[in-house]
């Protein structure tokens, strides 16, 4: 008789296997696979490495000619490189329906992506509801059907749990905040022009005590609402024209002792904020500027890098200066060009900086981005996949697994994976599935 | 006091008058696609000489009504004379890099008359797979299809292109490209290639079609006696681009029929030699025929009515090349800036927009020869999961440099115009992607 696998036992190893938590940075996702018949046996420490052991035994598991589904003899080891590896979703610039975003945590799971990094809110529009700050997305979303509800949200935040992906939420500030003060007035700085208010505004205003109150609320409901020991608090390419602009905050520079230096005023809030943050007992990400402007940073702070002009440089800095860093620069899917740009995302190494041993430690994973000025739900899946695979792969695989014709074959067939699975991954090169798209 | 409506009479009817329809005839290159629409109180009238008019007077009508905050629809006074700047408005796809569904065409060929495309390149065939089933030659697509169960297009799916594109006014112009981009041929149709040789011995690779055998055109004579009763439209594109001289030089029967035709060593000379009795074949069959500019470039003898497919970016201008072309007396496609498969970050629409067909030296009467252009699609890395959002909108831009007059240019106007349309196409259930931040009513998969 043909050898034949009746069961695949699944035990999980640790006294708390974290079926009932939240999965985190420190999260065990390795898990050992023995495949023989007539029972094959997946063993992981916690739940969240069972979870990447299943998707590699749903991988292993292939069909013939005749049908019949086969699986080969195996013994598998496996754990992630990295411990955060991120997809970066942008639903501001375009609203994203609950089910797109859904859609892509299936396919992040198919790819042991693991953090969901939910850039929600910026310039364009705010679909957040708050439930503290109502007017913020009544006032402030594209309209009241651009709105993602507390339950959108928990939803969202189950839905990854379940997978074993973190969602970890960016309210950027204080640039990247035009759609807030749309229903919060008096957050942004009014911008002047001599001595009259031109009616626009510009980032959030760092000078007024009413600013710290809205956010010492506001990031009270952001902690009780996302479980995720970390809250990513933007502070990326603030624009310092407005409040050179504004006769206050000039006055605020001025007895502060500032002098002219911005970066100065723009520390000053972020660090005001990343105090409210830790209060409710959150670790924050921040981007790069944060590091770079000198801001104090907690310990534990984890910093992005994702400015592509010497990248490598960066990397040492921050992690030179003791603080966790995550990579993105290399890895902005959302600057589409015709051909294979699978093949240079796939040939970073994120570890190519100048650093010691102990501050290669500290570079913790990396995302790759999908902003959202030309991705809404109509383009979004097609863009992503299976280009964000290479990275996924980058991240979980180990340093010496980098031959591009061998990932060429696996990428494709991983492809057609994903068609089989109603992820709409676009091509790779010429070719076919036997399951095609509908 | 009450709201006033703006709204006068309710209108009820769209009468149509169309003077010669030819509503059983298939569109050509001649057929007229001018339409009067008249809206005032109480009346909405659409007329055409054609019913090719019609069609595209009912799509603007249907892009002219619209709907107010309590969900009546209205429709503004107005009075409209249409007709498209040039007679050919083509979009290419590509279904042998990736086999397109049946479905994905003809939901493509619907998204064409919304923005009045009136002639669908059928690039069918290529290297990589045969997906069209012969009848003549069967063969072809059993070995050279990517699957001979799945991956063809039945004689019947062929008649439901053609069908469903005739009623929407749209042109089926097939191409079979040759001699070059014919490896799928060769196992399907032993002996039809030029077998490469390493030195001495046959290296076990293929290349173009063998121009040098006369089963060769035997069979080219048979395949498109077949395609010519298929394809109704009296053009076919024949290819010819591209076509690579390496296999050719190292076959040793080849380089002796150059030396008896006293070619020398110009190989173009036997790519036109090929060419020439493709034409002369396709001629017999009562076809016309378009190719891509290589055939022009290279000196082939064309019939005089022969379309050039103006395609290249990089060697000569392509506005130098509309040039020489029209020079030469021949008529004129351009494709070479609308090549939509190259994608790039940012707002490209803007490009494809800003492109002026005529903008060369030359007489009126050679800028009559251009008689349109066509945005195409390749297939290398498309198929149907991101066909839809990569041709549109962008293709609308096209679409509307070949229909609206010249001096209709205006980046920010069309920009408002291109959003809002684009939101019309999610509304059609058509999977068009954002050209910038912002958002529709309805959003796709919402």
């Amino acid at each position: 008789a043909e050898p034949e696998l009746s069961q695949l036992q699944v035990v999980i190893e640790s006294r708390d296997p974290g079926c009932h938590s939240y999965p985190h940075l420190a999260s065990s996702e390795a898990y050992h696979l023995s495949v023989t018949e007539p029972v094959a046996i997946l063993k992981a420490d916690e739940v969240w490495g069972a979870l990447r052991g299943l998707e590699t035994f749903s991988q292993l598991v292939h069909e013939d000619d005749y049908g019949s589904f086969l699986v080969n003899e195996s013994e598998i080891d496996d754990f992630p490189r990295f411990a955060h590896r991120g997809i970066l979703l942008d639903t501001s610039r375009h609203y994203l329906p609950l089910k797109s975003i859904l859609i892509n945590l299936d396919a992040m799971a198919f790819n042991k992506f693991n953090v969901l990094h939910w850039h929600i809110v910026d310039d364009q529009s705010f679909p957040y509801q708050s439930m503290y700050f109502p007017e913020l997305s009544d006032k402030g979303a594209y309209s009241y059907k651009h709105i993602y509800t507390p339950t959108d949200v928990r939803l969202v935040i189950e839905y990854a749990r379940l997978r074993g992906i973190r969602v970890i939420p960016e309210f950027d500030t204080p640039g990247h905040t035009q759609s807030w003060g749309k229903g919060q007035k008096d957050l942004l700085t009014p911008c002047y022009s001599g001595k009259q208010p031109t009616g626009s505004f510009g980032p959030v205003n760092p000078i007024l005590n009413t600013t710290y109150d809205f956010m010492t609320k506001f990031f009270k409901e952001i902690s009780s609402v996302f479980p995720d020991a970390y809250i990513h608090l933007g502070g990326d390419e603030v624009n310092f024209d407005c409040w050179k602009s504004n006769p206050e905050v000039k006055e605020f520079m001025k007895k502060q002792g500032f002098g002219t230096d911005y970066a100065k005023l723009e520390s000053y809030y972020i660090q005001k904020i990343l105090d409210i943050v830790s209060s409710y007992n959150k670790g924050y990400m921040v981007w790069q500027e944060v590091f770079d402007n000198k801001v104090q940073l907690k310990p534990d702070t984890v910093v992005q890098v994702w400015m592509e002009n010497n990248y490598a440089h960066e990397l040492s800095s921050v992690t030179g200066a003791g603080f966790t860093a995550i990579l993105a620069a290399p890895w902005y899917l959302d600057y589409i060009s015709y051909g294979q740009d699978w093949k240079k995302y796939y040939s970073v190494e994120p570890l190519n900086f100048p650093g010691s041993e102990k501050q290669k430690k500290l570079l913790i994973g990396g995302e790759a981005c999908l902003w959202g000025e030309f991705v809404d739900a109509t383009n979004l899946t097609p863009r992503l996949w299976p280009r964000a695979s290479a990275v996924g792969e980058r991240l979980w695989s180990s340093r010496n697994v980098t031959n591009l014709q061998d990932a060429y074959k696996r990428l494709t067939n991983h492809r057609c994976r994903m068609l089989r699975r109603g992820i709409a991954a676009e091509p790779v090169f010429v070719g076919y599935c036997a399951h095609e798209a509908r | 006091a009450e709201k006033e409506q703006p709204w006068g009479t309710p209108c009820t009817q769209l009468l149509v008058f169309v003077a010669t329809p030819g509503c059983d005839g298939f569109p050509s290159l001649d057929s007229k696609e001018s339409y009067k629409l008249s809206v005032s109180e109480g009346s909405l009238l659409l007329s055409a000489d054609a019913v090719w008019g019609a069609l595209r007077g009912l799509e603007t009508f249907s892009q002219l009504v619209g709907r107010d905050e309590n969900g009546t629809y209205y429709i503004n006074k107005t009075e409209i004379m249409d007709f498209p700047r040039f007679p050919h408005r083509g979009l290419l796809l590509d279904t042998s890099r990736h086999y397109l569904p049946l479905r994905t065409i003809l939901e493509t060929l619907d998204v064409m008359a919304y923005n009045k495309f009136n002639v669908f390149h059928w690039h069918i065939v290529d290297d990589p797979s045969f997906p069209y089933e012969s009848l003549t030659f069967p063969e072809l697509s059993k070995q050279g299809a990517f699957n001979a169960m799945t991956h063809v297009y039945t004689a019947s799916d062929v008649q439901m292109v053609i069908e469903y594109a005739r009623l929407r006014g749209i042109r089926v112009i097939a191409e079979f490209d040759t001699p070059g981009h014919t490896l799928s041929w060769g196992p399907g149709a032993p002996g039809l290639l030029t077998p490469c040789y390493l030195g001495k011995d046959p290296s076990g690779t293929y290349g173009p079609i063998n121009p040098i055998l006369n089963s060769t055109y035997h069979f080219v004579s048979s395949l498109f006696h077949e395609v010519s009763a298929v394809f109704p439209d009296f053009f076919l594109h024949l290819g010819g681009d591209e076509v690579d001289f390496t296999c050719w030089k190292s076959n040793p029967k080849i380089r002796a029929f150059m030396k008896e035709m006293g070619f020398g060593e110009d190989y173009k000379k036997l790519e036109s030699f090929y060419i020439q009795r493709l034409l002369d074949i396709i001629s017999s069959l009562g076809k016309g025929y378009i190719v891509w500019q290589e055939v022009f470039d290279n000196g082939v003898k064309v019939r005089p009515d022969t379309i050039i497919h103006v395609w290249k970016e990089n060697s000569t201008p392509y506005m130098e090349e509309m040039a020489n072309v029209t020079k030469a007396g021949y008529r004129a496609l351009l494709s070479a800036p609308w090549y939509l498969n190259h994608i790039s970050y940012g707002q490209d629409w803007m490009v494809a927009y800003q492109v002026e067909p005529l903008k060369f030296e030359g007489s009126p009467e050679q800028k009559d020869r251009v008689i349109g252009g066509e945005a195409c699609m390749w297939g290398e890395y498309v198929d149907v999961t991101n066909l839809a959002p990569r041709l549109w909108p962008r293709a609308g831009a096209v679409a509307e440099r070949l229909w609206s007059n010249a001096t209709v240019r205006n980046l920010q106007d069309a920009y408002v115009r291109l959003a809002d349309f684009r939101c019309k196409l999610l509304g059609r259930g058509v999977q068009a992607q954002p050209l910038y931040v912002g958002y529709c009513e309805n959003e796709f998969g919402g």
